[in-house]
C-alpha cells in the first residue's frame, strides 16, 4: 500500500520491502504508514509530499528475497515498456505497477527522489548507493556512512531508484535476512528521517554550498572460487577478509580460503576497497566481494527554484 | 562411591546429517565435502555416512520445501500412507527413518548427528533429547573438555531439551553453531562445526576401542518455555529484541532488564519471576514459529561411568 497526500516542491517515495526479506525497511515502512495515518485522522498538519511503499508484498508475505525473479533488477527501460504475456514472473508485472506510481521513469511527472531501503549480510554499516545522476549533499553528521557509486547511465538502470528523477539505496548491514536488529532499524530509521528533513530544508528554499564528499565507485566483482562440474563454491571468505568490509585490499592479502584449508590471494595488482563481502544474496549472482576505488567527488551548490 | 561403569554397546555405525535446513550452510558443505571424500570423518572399526537429509531444500537454498523437516518425524508422520501425495518433508522423514533406523532394529545406526546453523549467537551448542543418556552426556563432555584444552574460539555450550519434549528415540545429538545468516558461509563457524564434530568422532573412536570414561559432571542448560515477539490484534510485530538482550544468549536475564524494544522507542522489560538464561535470541526461523528467544536453566547432570560391553 501506499499513500500520496500532496505535490510541493520536491517529492519523496520511501520503499521498504523491495526485497521481501530485508526486513528493516519492511517494518520502517510499515511503522511510517502507521504513523501517517494516524497524522491524516488527527490533524491537518502541513502535508508533506512523502509517498510510502511496500514495493514487493507477495515476497515479503513469504519472507523471501523475490517470488519468481529479483524486483530490484527489472526497471530498464526495456522490461518496463517492453512486451509483457499473462505468465510474465511476478516481479516483471509489479515493477510496471511501481513505475506507473512513481514514474514512468525518465518522464517530467516522475517522483523527484527515491529512496530504497535494503539490508545486507556484509558488515557494511550505513551506505548510500548512487549513479552519477544524482549524487547530492546530505547532512549526517552523527551517522557515520559512505557513499557506493555504480557507474551505469539511466538507460541501463535496472534498480527501483532509478525510477525517480534522483533516487539511491540506502544499504545497511549486517543483518541476516529474515532478522529485525534493533541497532540496525533504529540506524535506517534516522537515516530516513535525516533524508526527509534535508527534504524539507531543500524545499524551504535553504541553500546548500558545494563541497567534496569521498565516494567509492565500483571497479569489478569477484566471485567465489567453483567446480567446474557442479558449479558448487569451493572455498569461503576467508577469515582475514570476512567483516572488512571497506578496510584497503592489497595485492597478495588473503581472499579466500578452500575448504581444504589452502589460502587463495587476491591477484590484481592496485589496492581496492572490498565491500558487499559474502553477502548472501549475491552466491546466486556470482559476487563474493565487490571492489571499489575510493574518490573525492566535488559537488556544486543547490537550492529550490520555483519557476515563475 | 564405587559402582562399576554402564555398559553400551559398540558405536558401529554413525551418520552425520546436513541440509535439514537447505540454508544452514555449514552443514550442508561439510557433508558434500565428505561425500566426495570422506577419509576426515573415517575411524577405525566405525562406519560413518555423511547425508543430505532435505536435498530439495538444499537446491533452493531455503529452509524446507512443505514443511520444516526438523518437526516431521511425529509417529503419526513415519506411520502415515500415501506416498507421493504427502508432503516432501514427511516423504523425505519416512525414508530417513528407513534408512538410519528405527531403534532397536538390528539396522539401526548408533550414532547421529544434526548439523544446524543459526542466527542466533549461540556459539556452539549440543542439543541433546534426554538428560538421562549417559553416553551422550559423556561424549558432550569429552568434546567440551578437548576444545578448551585445544583453545578453540567457542566454547561448547551444552543444551538439554525439557523431557517432556522428545521428538524421536535414537542417539540423536544436534550441533547448533552460530551466529551465522541463513544462506551464508562463515569460514569461522564452518571451522568451529568441523572441529567439533572431529572431538566427537574421537569419543567414539576411544570408546569403541574399550577406553573407561570415569563419572563426570555436566553443566546444561534446560530449556523452559518460548518468549513470543509481542503482537498487534493482526498478529504483527510490534517490538524488536531489545540491544541490551540481542547476541547475549547464555547471559543472565534478570527480571526487570530490558528485553524488547518498540518500533516507537518504548523498552518493555522481561516480567518472569527469577533470573533465566536466555538463548535462541532472534533466529530468523522462528518468528513464524511465534519465538524471539527461549528461557532456560543451568543444571548439573551426573554421568556415570561408561565403557564398552
Amino acid at each position: 500500500t501506499s499513500s500520496r497526500i500532496c505535490e510541493r516542491g520536491a517529492d519523496v517515495a520511501v520503499c521498504g520491502g523491495t526485497h521481501g526479506n530485508e526486513l528493516s525497511g519492511v517494518y520502517l515502512v510499515r511503522e511510517l504508514l502507521k504513523a501517517k495515518d494516524i497524522v491524516m485522522e488527527e490533524e491537518r498538519e502541513e502535508p508533506a509530499s512523502v509517498l510510502m511503499v511496500l514495493a514487493n508484498p507477495r515476497a515479503m508475505q513469504q519472507c523471501r528475497r523475490y517470488v519468481d525473479t529479483d524486483l530490484n533488477r527489472c526497471f530498464t527501460h526495456a522490461t518496463l515498456n517492453g512486451p509483457i504475456s499473462d505468465s510474465a514472473p511476478y516481479e516483471m508485472t509489479r515493477s510496471r505497477e511501481l513505475n506507473a506510481m512513481l514514474g514512468p521513469k525518465g518522464s517530467p511527472g516522475a517522483v523527484d527522489l527515491v529512496c530504497d531501503l535494503h539490508n545486507t549480510t556484509a558488515n557494511m554499516g550505513l551506505c548510500l548507493i548512487l549513479s552519477l545522476a544524482c549524487l547530492f549533499q546530505r547532512q549526517m553528521p552523527d551517522v557515520p556512512m559512505r557513499f557506493i557509486h555504480f557507474d551505469v547511465s539511466s538507460k541501463e538502470s535496472y534498480s527501483l531508484d532509478s525510477v525517480g528523477k534522483h533516487g539511491f539505496a540506502m544499504e545497511i548491514g549486517p543483518q541476516p535476512h529474515g532478522v529485525v536488529r534493533s541497532n540496525i532499524y533504529t540506524a535506517m530509521k534516522d537515516g530516513v528521517q535525516h533524508m526527509l528533513d534535508w527534504v524539507r530544508l531543500f524545499n524551504s528554499g535553504t541553500i546548500f554550498e558545494a563541497g567534496f564528499v569521498d565516494v567509492f565507485t565500483i571497479v569489478k566483482n569477484i566471485d567465489y572460487p567453483r567446480d567446474s562440474e557442479t558449479h558448487n563454491i569451493t572455498a569461503t571468505i576467508h577469515p582475514q577478509l570476512q567483516d572488512r568490509d571497506f578496510l584497503l585490499l592489497h595485492p597478495d592479502d588473503a581472499l579466500f580460503q578452500t575448504f581444504s584449508g589452502e589460502t587463495l590471494r587476491y591477484k590484481g595488482n592496485e589496492p581496492l576497497y572490498p565491500f558487499f563481502v559474502n553477502e548472501c544474496a549475491y552466491y546466486e549472482k556470482g559476487i563474493a566481494l565487490s571492489l571499489a576505488r575510493k574518490n573525492t567527488v566535488a559537488y556544486h551548490n543547490m537550492a529550490f527554484k520555483v519557476h515563475s | 562411591n564405587f559402582s562399576p561403569p554402564a555398559r553400551f554397546d559398540e558405536a558401529r555405525r554413525v551418520a552425520i546429517f546436513g541440509g535439514t535446513h537447505g540454508n544452514e550452510m555449514s552443514g550442508v558443505t561439510l557433508v558434500n565435502l565428505w561425500v566426495k571424500n570422506g577419509s576426515e570423518i573415517q575411524r577405525k572399526m566405525v562406519d560413518t555416512k555423511p547425508f543430505i537429509t532435505n536435498p530439495r531444500a538444499v537446491e533452493k537454498c531455503t529452509r524446507y520445501v512443505d514443511t520444516d523437516l526438523n518437526r516431521a518425524f511425529t509417529p503419526e508422520n513415519l506411520s502415515a500412507l500415501g506416498e507421493g501425495d504427502l508432503p516432501y518433508e514427511v516423504q523425505r522423514a519416512q525414508e530417513i527413518n528407513r534408512i538410519f533406523g528405527p531403534k532397536g532394529s538390528p539396522e539401526a545406526y548408533d550414532v547421529i548427528f544434526d548439523l544446524h546453523n543459526t542466527t542466533s549467537n549461540m556459539g556452539c551448542t549440543l542439543i541433546l533429547e534426554s538428560s538421562k543418556d549417559y553416553f551422550n552426556l559423556q561424549m558432550m563432555n569429552y568434546i567440551k573438555v578437548t576444545a578448551l584444552r585445544s583453545n578453540t574460539e567457542y566454547y561448547p555450550r551444552f543444551s538439554c531439551k525439557s523431557v517432556n519434549i522428545v521428538l524421536c528415540d535414537w542417539f540423536i545429538a544436534g550441533l547448533e553453531v552460530g551466529p551465522q545468516p541463513q544462506g551464508v558461509l562463515r569460514s569461522n563457524i564452518f571451522e568451529a562445526m568441523r572441529v567439533i564434530l572431529k572431538h566427537a568422532l574421537d569419543f567414539i573412536e576411544l570408546f569403541n576401542e574399550g577406553v573407561e570414561f570415569p563419572t563426570c559432571t555436566v553443566e546444561v542448560f534446560r530449556v523452559l518455555e518460548r518468549i513470543d515477539y509481542p503482537r498487534d490484534a493482526n498478529g504483527n510485530i510490534i517490538a524488536m529484541v531489545h540491544p541490551n538482550l540481542q547476541d547475549g544468549d547464555w547471559e543472565p536475564l534478570n527480571p526487570g532488564d530490558p528485553m524488547f524494544l518498540t518500533f516507537d522507542g518504548k523498552t518493555l522489560h522481561y516480567q518472569g519471576s527469577g533470573t533465566i538464561y536466555p538463548t535462541f535470541i532472534n533466529e530468523a526461523a522462528y518468528y513464524e514459529k511465534q519465538q524471539a528467544f527461549v528461557t532456560t536453566r543451568r543444571e548439573t547432570l551426573v554421568a556415570s561411568a561408561i565403557r564398552k560391553a
